[in-house]
């Protein structure tokens, strides 16, 4: 027990990675948020007139609105009043190529393990980096707009491609959706755009990579991504913040439409600063992700892996409205130390013959809070829906708690829906099998709870496979109570 | 519009509070927990499914209490099932009618709260646990005290026999307190005849000691009228290495809230639920139960299932809480649905929150149809559609059925239930 306890400590006293922040000249909002500021920064992003409306009336919207209590996370109120809602690097006026990025900004990234250089093309991957609030830089845009993709900043889409971002901004998670997307809607900076043409499939995976750096700054990145009829694209997103000791707010909007037969696969490893030992500092990652499978037999496709953020309050939903038409979640959430976690997944079945698919896998430690909160509807005329829902969790420590809300609500009789869950600790006989063949506890916990995501990390493309498992071996090593 | 009838119900349930000097503590504190709270409207997460306020604010319109019916001993006989052995506690309107019940008194002692005084009351429903237990506790009249003492078994079942009609006034609220002591052992059953099928509103409220290492089997029927409106919450203390066993078997009314809380107090005690509710009409049956856990090697086990017909509603929440100290703890619950029309809705939420690491907890969900093949199977033997479709649908509840403790109980119940899947609903 002593050893387990070493290891645990060893762990937890085991320093966030990704926390060190550079000094860039940031060009900043003024602290506060009214009107102003709102004006402020459309303004300052040159946007058209209808964008600036469309935001003023998402603000007052959001000021009819109070934040919601029903998650199972505590927190201090935050004070919106006292963030600063646009932070940028200033050096960054719209660079042509990559070699017009400030040096130093490329380095944040490289220590980040994200190359935005050609060495990129190797491993295929089409990076658009946002650091606080703006888009960096985007790699292999010509590749991608040869086959007419459109992968750029929002910013940019705005300018370049309004007609898009106008039709389908706002289609999937409305501005009046929740407290959070209404704010997102009021003030967001920047993101990523991303439409594929009909009967295209993205050559490579099109990655974003989130980064908080400024202080007290809130983080407001809105995606949005098109699959237009028959056209596939893997997406993945990354996020880390610098360590700091007052909470960041990351409140972020991902919109997903998928048309007839079109597929989309989304991944994230979420790995932002989850505070220190003792619970202070950290990031609140208030996200609202959703999809919608609007055409018949398309696909949407979640994987996220959440590693990181002080509080985690992220439900991924999917749409299916097109016949045929399939969604899936899968999901690792890991918490440690006070981290807490309420997320989960919403599959709204409104076509014939969807299906929907979700395996969640919860891993608390420390003294952590993870909760799995998750709802599948079947609407009247959802005929023929089915589901599988299984979402386990496994606890590490007395300390720590675990919890499942599913909700079914089916208004359909030839629905087939399942839900399944367990919760266990990993055995000590299991472990004690393993030392016995000479594998050390350390080692072992890590096979095992490998072993247990594995259905999840499965589903990661490549590259975030490795990093996922690193993350996990990281936040697990020995954890066993 | 939640408010004023609020106010209007609460009014006329305070007005008629003042002529009752009795248990002025719990009742204050309930009526100020009940002003605080209000009923639960649709926006209370435990009432998500469940407007039961509304229904009330539609359906009632005397929220006064009901005063007793006429009775007689014959309609009391015609009403009790077949093969009954025990002892029979009726109620009439939620009255306990001395004469008209037959008690033996073996092993227990009855008495009337009123009389009797018993320390516990409202110590297990306290008005925290839901807004309808404050209700009770404001407005009922009187209700009963069973004590069975230490080392006791009581043989023969007790039945509480409820019978119903609305009569000036339509608000009825039973009130039950158990008390077991040690070592002691008592089947309870309980059955609800509406005489009419006119609207009332039931709120009980049943508390139950379950001492150390007692057991203790508490078997519901609810087969009212299809205007009734009935509440009922059942709160139970278990200490250590005592068994409670509780059956809840819905079969029809217009709206039925069933809150069922175990509370396991102590290392090695054992809880079980049972459950069944096979509806058809508008019938809306909620099932909310909650388990808490607070010491190690303790067990639950928990089994809902459902059919539902026409436009019915089932609901089901069941909560598990593993508190810290719970460890070695086993938990177990599943809640398995089948949908036999286009109008039929299930909402459900098995919920689990676990605060301790070395236990194993599950739950399972599933909502489905008949098995295709399996009446396939059984027509290609001779059967018709709707005889196999009974069939499988019975051995689907038969699971359920087979906990009832009472036999002759046991046999009314399957009767009904395959008298039901006979006739196709």
């Amino acid at each position: 027990m002593s050893k387990d306890n070493k290891i645990l400590e060893e762990l937890t006293s085991k320093d966030y990675e990704h926390g060190w922040s550079v000094n860039l000249e940031a060009d900043e909002a003024p602290i506060g948020l009214n009107e102003d500021i709102i004006r402020w920064i459309s303004a300052k992003k040159e946007e058209p007139e209808w964008l600036l409306e469309w935001r003023l009336k998402a603000f007052n919207n959001w000021l009819t609105m109070t934040e919601p209590v029903w998650a199972n996370v505590h927190y201090p109120k935050i004070d919106l009043q006292g963030l600063r809602y646009y932070s940028a690097p200033k050096k960054s006026n719209k660079p042509k190529s990559l070699d017009e990025i400030d040096p130093e900004l490329l380095q944040i990234y490289e220590r980040l393990g994200i190359n935005l250089n050609e060495q990129k093309r190797l491993q295929g991957i089409a990076v658009d980096a946002v650091l606080d609030s703006v888009s960096v830089g985007t790699t292999f845009k010509e590749t991608l707009s040869k086959l007419g993709i459109i992968f750029c900043s929002f910013s940019e889409a705005v300018h370049e491609h309004p007609e898009l971002v106008k039709k389908y901004l706002g289609s999937v998670v409305p501005m009046t959706d929740n407290y959070y997307a209404a704010l997102n809607s009021a003030v967001f900076s920047d993101g990523s755009f991303c439409y594929i043409p009909s009967g295209v499939r993205c050559p490579m995976e099109l990655s974003t990579y989130f980064r908080i750096n400024a202080a007290n700054t809130g983080q407001f990145e809105r995606t949005l991504i098109v699959a237009d009829e028959g056209s596939y694209v893997s997406y993945l997103e990354g996020c880390t913040a610098p360590k700091r000791d007052e909470n960041q707010l990351h409140a972020a909007v991902v919109e997903i439409y998928a048309a007839k037969n079109a597929e989309v696969k989304y991944s994230t490893v979420q790995n932002w600063y989850p505070g220190d030992k003792s619970g202070k500092g950290g990031i609140y990652n208030f996200v609202t992700k959703r999809g919608i499978c609007a055409g018949d037999h398309s696909k949407i496709s979640w994987t996220q892996v959440e590693t990181g953020s002080a509080v985690t309050w992220k439900y991924p939903s999917c749409i299916l409205k097109g016949d045929y038409s399939i969604g899936e979640f899968y999901s690792v959430a890991v918490t440690n130390n006070y981290q807490q976690a309420d997320t989960g997944t919403k599959m709204i079945h409104i076509g014939k013959n969807t299906r929907s698919r979700i395996v969640s896998k919860g891993i608390s430690a420390g003294k952590s809070q993870n909760s799995y909160r998750g709802q599948v509807q079947v609407m009247k005329r959802a005929s023929n829906a089915r589901n599988f829902s299984q979402c386990d969790s496994l606890l590490m420590g007395d300390r720590c708690g675990a919890h499942t809300f599913p909700y079914i609500d089916i208004q359909n009789p030839t629905a087939k829906v399942e839900h399944e869950a367990t919760t266990s600790k990993i055995g000590e006989d299991q472990l004690f099998y393993c030392n016995q063949r000479g594998i050390s506890t350390e080692d072992a916990v890590a096979l095992i709870v490998n072993g247990y995501a594995k259905e999840v990390l499965n589903q990661l493309p490549m590259e975030f496979a490795v990093e996922a498992q690193k993350l996990l071996a990281l936040t697990l090593e020995g954890s066993v109570g | 519009m939640t408010t004023t009838s609020k106010n209007k119900i609460l009014d006329t349930i305070l007005s008629q509070v003042s002529g009752k000097p009795s248990f002025m503590d719990m009742r204050n504190s309930s009526i100020e927990s009940l002003q605080r709270t209000g009923l639960p409207a649709i926006k209370d997460e435990e009432y998500k499914f469940t407007s039961i306020t509304k229904k009330l604010e539609n359906s009632i319109s005397d929220f006064s209490v009901a005063k007793k019916t006429n009775l007689d001993s014959d309609l009391v006989k015609s009403h009790v099932f077949e093969g009954f052995e025990g002892d029979l506690v009726v109620f009439n309107n939620g009255f306990f009618e001395t004469e008209l019940s037959s008690l033996s008194n073996k092993g227990y002692v009855l008495s009337l709260i009123s009389e009797s005084n018993p320390k516990l009351l409202g110590k297990i429903a306290f008005s925290e646990k839901d807004p309808f237990v404050a209700l009770n506790n404001i407005s009922f009249e009187d209700g009963i005290y069973i004590k069975v003492p230490k080392n006791q078994k009581v043989e023969k079942p007790i039945m509480f026999f409820f019978l119903n009609q609305s009569n000036e006034g339509q608000v009825i609220q039973p009130r039950i307190l158990i008390e077991v002591e040690d070592n002691a052992e008592v089947t309870f059953l309980e059955d609800s005849i509406s005489l009419d099928d006119n609207v009332y509103f039931s709120n009980t409220v049943t508390e139950i000691k379950v001492g150390q290492n007692s057991q203790v089997h508490y078997n519901r029927l609810q087969n009212e009228g299809k205007n009734a409106i009935s509440v009922n919450n059942t709160e139970t203390d278990i200490h250590r290495d005592a068994v409670f066993t509780s059956v809840v078997i819905s079969l029809s009314g217009d709206m039925v809230r069933n809150n069922l809380s175990l509370n396991l107090l102590d290392s090695g005690c054992e809880g079980n639920m049972y459950g069944l509710y096979l509806l058809n009409g508008k019938t809306h049956v909620d099932n909310h139960t909650n388990v808490d856990h607070t010491k190690p090697h303790a067990q639950s086990n928990e089994l809902y299932k459902g059919v539902l017909a026409d436009s019915s509603r089932g609901v089901f929440n069941g909560k598990i809480f593993v508190r810290q100290d719970a460890q070695k703890t086993n938990a177990f619950q599943q809640n398995n649905n089948i949908l036999l029309s286009e109008d039929a809705i299930v909402n459900t939420k098995p919920q689990l929150e676990i605060w301790a690491d070395d236990v194993k907890c599950s739950h399972g969900c599933t909502t489905g149809q008949l098995d295709e093949e399996a009446l396939f199977y059984l027509r290609a033997r001779g059967l018709g559609k709707e005889q196999a479709k009974g069939m499988l649908l019975y051995a689907f509840t038969g699971e359920v059925m087979d906990h009832i403790a009472d036999e002759a109980f046991q046999n009314h119940i399957v009767s009904i239930v395959q008298n039901r899947l006979g006739s196709n609903f």
